[in-house]
């Protein structure tokens, strides 16, 4: 009788719950409290909390191979097909626009990188290896799911505390760039007017993820599953006679993958894989490439600004960190502060979306390096 | 001698935030429009008083269009 309560007991969960478990269970619940009472990216930090939440159960077998969550992780994230399925549906989003009306700001998008890899030595010089380096250092792209396609290729283990930074500074922007931008820039210099910019026609819209797609995966083959995925969505919308798919790419399929997206991220987070001061420095290194993003941003777009007679507002490089189209709408709030007659969010949307480009073929770039 | 107030950038006319006959100072707010899932306040290019309201909330405005006009 006794034998048989005790096999009862030890079947159950509870004996095997460790401190661990508790603690990830306050973070999780953190998580959520900030999504849903603070409204800090909903999206994806429900699915990732409610993950961390599941994955912390003792003996479930979720993240164990052949477990339901471990399916997720596997299929959609190690074997990098949901990140580029994002990047499908963020293209069939992305307004060219802005970038084929004034091509120099696709150089404020890539200036953004700068963050990406101040942000890899300084890992470097906190004794994280190479590879681990490159995926914390991408986090200062602000794009999430570029972030967790080179955490899948190069350091799955930090999967959890790299997406979970990113997402969590991306919510932060408003708060990041500001003090940033204002520390690098004259009042006058973010009061200064851009001009309106020329209109651009279907056709050039239509060639332009063909010669972009042309450009960056010839030059970076490693980039190609989100860039190739990226410019097919954008030509679905441009090309104006597939509304069906475009709709489906950037509505339906996208909410679909978000959620296996975010159970496989968060399920990662078991309290052994998470519970390191490496995660610590992590978040620390999170911070200071989003600083150093927006401020690379910022300072290309004032050198430019030495040699070229169509001048730019310094304050649009900041949008350079991907992040859209937060950092775009940020850096108009900032322009129309200084001076109301100052309309940026359209020339700020140039950088924003070369942002997004850049971090792709950052991406690709370290995986060609590092593998 | 009218002043024209037009759209800074394409986007969808969401209100007309004054009438006609009242008197705005320069930078005063005076429509928002929606761009980019973001609204976007006009503020008035110079002081007047409104004249006439030429377009309507939901239309779909770009630089060309002349939202309201002052004098």
């Amino acid at each position: 009788m006794l034998e048989q309560l005790t096999e009862v007991i030890n079947s159950t969960g509870l004996l095997s719950l460790t401190p661990g478990n508790l603690i990830m269970w306050a973070v999780a619940f953190g998580l959520m409290y900030l999504a849903i009472k603070k409204g800090v990216e909903p999206l994806l930090l429900v699915p990732i909390s409610f993950g961390i939440f599941a994955a912390n159960f003792p003996l479930t077998g979720l993240m164990e191979p052949g477990g339901l969550y471990y399916l997720f992780f596997h299929n959609g994230i190690q074997n990098e097909l949901i990140p580029p399925l994002i990047f499908l549906g963020l293209g069939a989003m992305t307004d060219f626009g802005p970038v084929i009306a004034n091509p120099k700001t696709l150089l404020l998008g890539a200036a953004a990188q700068l963050g990406v890899y101040s942000a890899f030595f300084t890992a470097l010089l906190f004794g994280f290896s190479v590879a681990e380096a490159a995926v914390i250092g991408i986090i200062g792209g602000a794009d999430g799911p570029t972030t967790i396609f080179l955490s899948a290729n190069l350091a799955p283990h930090l999967m959890g505390a790299v997406s979970v930074a990113a997402y969590s500074y991306m919510a932060l922007v408003p708060l990041i760039i500001p003090p940033v931008a204002k520390l690098l820039t004259t009042p006058r210099e973010r009061a200064m007017v851009m001009k309106q910019m020329r209109p651009v026609s279907k056709g050039e819209k239509i060639l332009f993820p063909l010669l972009a797609s042309l450009v960056i995966i010839l030059l970076v083959p490693k980039s190609a599953p989100l860039i190739a995925m990226f410019m097919l969505g954008n030509l679905f919308m441009e090309s104006g006679v597939v509304q069906r798919l475009t709709d489906v790419s950037r509505n339906e399929l996208m909410n679909i993958v978000t959620i296996f997206l975010g159970l496989g991220v968060g399920a990662t987070m078991s309290a052994e894989t998470f519970l390191k001061p490496q995660t610590i420095y992590i978040f620390i290194l999170g911070v200071v490439a989003f600083a150093f993003a927006a401020a690379g941003g910022i300072l290309i777009a004032k050198i430019m600004n030495l040699f070229t007679t169509n001048k730019v507002n310094p304050l649009i490089g900041a949008a350079g960190v991907s992040a859209v189209p937060m950092a775009a709408r940020v850096v108009h709030q900032l322009g129309s502060e200084a001076n109301p007659q100052n309309y940026l969010l359209m020339h700020a949307m140039g950088p924003n979306v070369a942002g997004v480009i850049g971090t792709a073929v950052a991406a690709g770039a370290f995986i060609t390096a590092i593998h | 001698m009218a002043t024209p107030v037009n759209s800074p950038m394409v986007g969808k006319l969401i209100s007309v935030d004054v009438k006609v006959g009242d008197q705005v100072k320069e930078n005063d707010p005076v429509a928002t429009i929606e761009a980019m899932k973001m609204y976007v306040k006009i503020y008035a290019p110079a002081s007047g008083v409104v004249k006439e309201i030429k377009a309507n909330p939901g239309d779909v405005i770009n630089p060309d269009t002349v939202i309201l006009t002052l004098e």
